[in-house]
């Protein structure tokens, strides 16, 4: 049993009780960054292990594969929780100094620990029936989460967020029971070996749409995005952050692991539909954000077009394709975590997120407005930022099998993208304040400055190390797509390799 | 909710459905039942009794706050689930031990497993107190 597969999961629990316990102390917020910090290390140790052996493989209490609930890590999930936990220390840095009292008494930060401890179990687990239960942490926590602070519109936006998980939650709970008796198993691995034989193919392929819409809801997928722009531009900028910058990539990752692993068997239909899915969800998440006026607004459509490119290269389904995928996934959660917390600077400074309210960023915090073009720029595709590489690999795998149309979109969503940050720019970075006021950083005092802009600039330093470096992320990229195509070693390691 | 018979009768409900939830999370390890269910079903009782005679009471009669039940839960599920790595043993690995066992009797037998049930029965009974109590309080 390996310790650096469980420790991941094993701490931010144990960090969430710790801080629960210190609530009402102020050493708890930093109960929060320690906790994160240690993350850190344990994700960047199973980083390596993962690297040094292949596929990882722990079976928690004994029960040999496929009767136990198996914890697995390959190169895709090992990728995954590094940059959980690389969110997770920025954002527990951030919320040093934007979780009020209140809300530390309320238990944000064990309700964000736990939140956090869901999302690197449904990246380590290698069982349907866990990975449901992960699904559930999620929702739990990121729902007390939503409307911790209790505004009449952060119960409106929790409503809605609840209301059509829920219902995804159902469908994948009914997914995950006709597809154990059509197989009788519902390990991962187990499963894409048990699926070959399955006769009734026509089934399975309902099953899989199934799946399909159930993950499609928590990715935000055309058309059941809609619950997101309507509750992530509530809660607080921390949450909304870590919201943004991790939960619906959870969607992704289920996604791109069930229809490699699983569903393999009809790729002409299935991935067929998810390719049109992610041209529409690129278009109109892009043509939403051009509609909206406040800053979160713009930035919570972009994660819905940001998704399709996602999906594009999982539906592509060639090496190139899946290349892209990956890199996407963690270029966009660096630079969309970042946007957010920027996002709440800059309500702190000019007191509005309603971009005809604010103004005069530019002259009064020019670092913040350096900050802010590393990760806008990014997201639009900019080189040599990192989402130009991500961009750039996902075009060049939608022309390498001469889908015209779906490259003429990518690149095109790449360029109203730029259109909705010039608007972000020129509003509340370039022109005047409507009020007069100075949006001065000068105004805050020396430790709330460093803990807001800490993490955006270490955020943005790694935006464009993957940008100027990229060669080592391509490389990690390519060999987890290998593994996601070939899973025979992901299968061999859970079945055959039981410690 | 002002009525007399809901107010007398839930007093005794309360003990009735939290002893039954015991026998229920006794049962659980080689029967139907368990921690989550008995979790929800003292719950239940808890609930009744909000609802009969508010929720002042009910969170008077419990004593402990509902989320630090919740999190005391979490905690031993914890300590039952790293238990196992102090007897070299893949996490969650049921450890047991056998009171008084002679020969095919295995007497009285305590595991970890139990342990862990309780963790799991507080953090459902904390977590659904926290809501309904939250809940109530907005209306």
């Amino acid at each position: 049993m390996s310790w650096t597969l469980t420790l991941p999961l094993v701490l931010p629990f144990l960090t969430a009780v710790a801080a629960f316990l210190l609530r009402a102390n102020p050493a708890g917020r930093w109960v929060s960054v320690v906790g994160s910090a240690l993350l850190l290390i344990a994700a960047g140790s199973l980083m390596l292990e993962t690297l040094r052996a292949g596929v990882v493989v722990g079976q928690m209490g004994n029960w040999p594969a496929p009767f136990g609930i198996t914890l697995v890590a390959d190169l895709l999930s090992a990728i995954m929780v590094v940059i959980t936990a690389i969110t997770a220390l920025a954002v527990s840095v951030y919320a040093l100094a934007d979780i009020d009292r209140r809300m530390e008494m309320l238990g944000y930060h064990a309700l964000f620990n736990v939140l956090i401890a869901g999302v690197v179990g449904a990246f380590l687990t290698g069982d349907l029936f866990n990975l449901y239960v992960w699904f559930e942490v999620m929702l739990i926590s990121s729902f007390g989460l939503l409307i911790l602070g209790g505004r009449k519109e952060q119960i409106d936006g929790g409503i809605k967020y609840v209301t059509l998980n829920l219902v995804s939650t159902i469908l994948f709970l009914s997914g995950i029971g006709l597809l154990y008796g059509m197989t009788g198993t519902l390990n991962l691995a187990d499963l894409s070996l048990a699926v070959e034989e399955v006769e009734n193919k026509g089934l399975l392929t309902v099953v899989a749409v199934m799946f399909m819409i159930a993950f499609g809801v928590k990715a935000a997928l055309f058309p059941l995005f809609f619950w997101l722009p309507a509750a992530y531009h509530t809660p607080a900028f921390s949450v909304s952050a870590v919201f943004a910058g991790l939960l619906t990539k959870v969607g992704v990752y289920a996604l791109i692991r069930m229809f490699t692993l699983v569903f393999d068997h009809d790729i002409g239909f299935t991935h067929e539909i998810l390719l049109w899915v992610a041209a529409l969800t690129m278009i109109t998440g892009v043509l939403g954000a051009a509609a909206q006026s406040d800053f979160r607004k713009i930035l919570s459509f972009h994660i819905v077009s940001q998704i399709g490119y996602m999906i594009l290269g999982l539906a592509l389904y060639t090496p190139l394709a899946l290349v892209g995928a990956v890199f996407y996934l963690v270029h966009h959660i660096v630079v969309k975590a970042n946007l957010f917390l920027i996002a709440g600077i800059a309500q702190r400074l000019t007191g509005s997120t309603e971009l005809s309210r604010i103004g005069g960023l530019y002259k009064s915090a020019p670092l913040l407005a350096v900050l802010f073009l590393i990760p806008a720029f990014s997201l639009a595709g900019f080189p040599p930022l990192s989402g130009f590489w991500a961009k750039y690999v996902l075009v060049q795998a939608t022309l390498e099998v001469e889908a015209w149309i779906l490259a003429g979109v990518a690149l095109a969503v790449g360029l109203l993208t730029i259109y909705s940050m010039t608007k972000i720019w020129a509003e509340a970075f370039w022109k005047k304040h409507p009020e007069g006021i100075d949006p001065t950083p000068d105004k805050l005092d020396g430790p709330t400055r460093a803990a807001l802009l800490l993490p955006v600039g270490f955020l943005a330093t790694l935006t464009i190390i993957i940008g100027f470096f990229p060669q080592p992320f391509v490389a990690l990229a390519e060999a987890s797509a290998a593994q996601l195509l070939d899973p025979t070693a992901y299968v061999t390691a859970v079945l055959g390799g039981s410690e | 909710m002002n009525s007399i018979i809901l107010r007398i009768g839930s007093r005794y409900v309360v003990g009735i459905l939290l002893l039954f939830s015991i026998y229920m999370l006794l049962r659980g390890h080689n029967e139907p039942g368990g921690g989550f269910i008995g979790g929800l079903i003292g719950a239940t009782g808890f609930v009744l009794y909000a609802i009969g005679c508010g929720t002042a009471d009910a969170r008077a009669a419990l004593r402990i706050m509902p989320q630090t039940i919740a999190m005391a839960g979490l905690g031993i599920a914890l300590v039952a689930g790293l238990a196992a790595a102090a007897f070299g043993d893949a996490l969650f690995t049921g450890q047991w031990l056998f009171i008084g066992a002679e020969g095919d009797d295995k007497g009285l037998p305590l595991s970890t497993v139990l342990v862990f049930d309780i963790g799991v029965y507080l953090v459902v009974f904390g977590a659904i107190l926290t809501l309904v109590f939250a809940m109530e309080e907005e209306i």
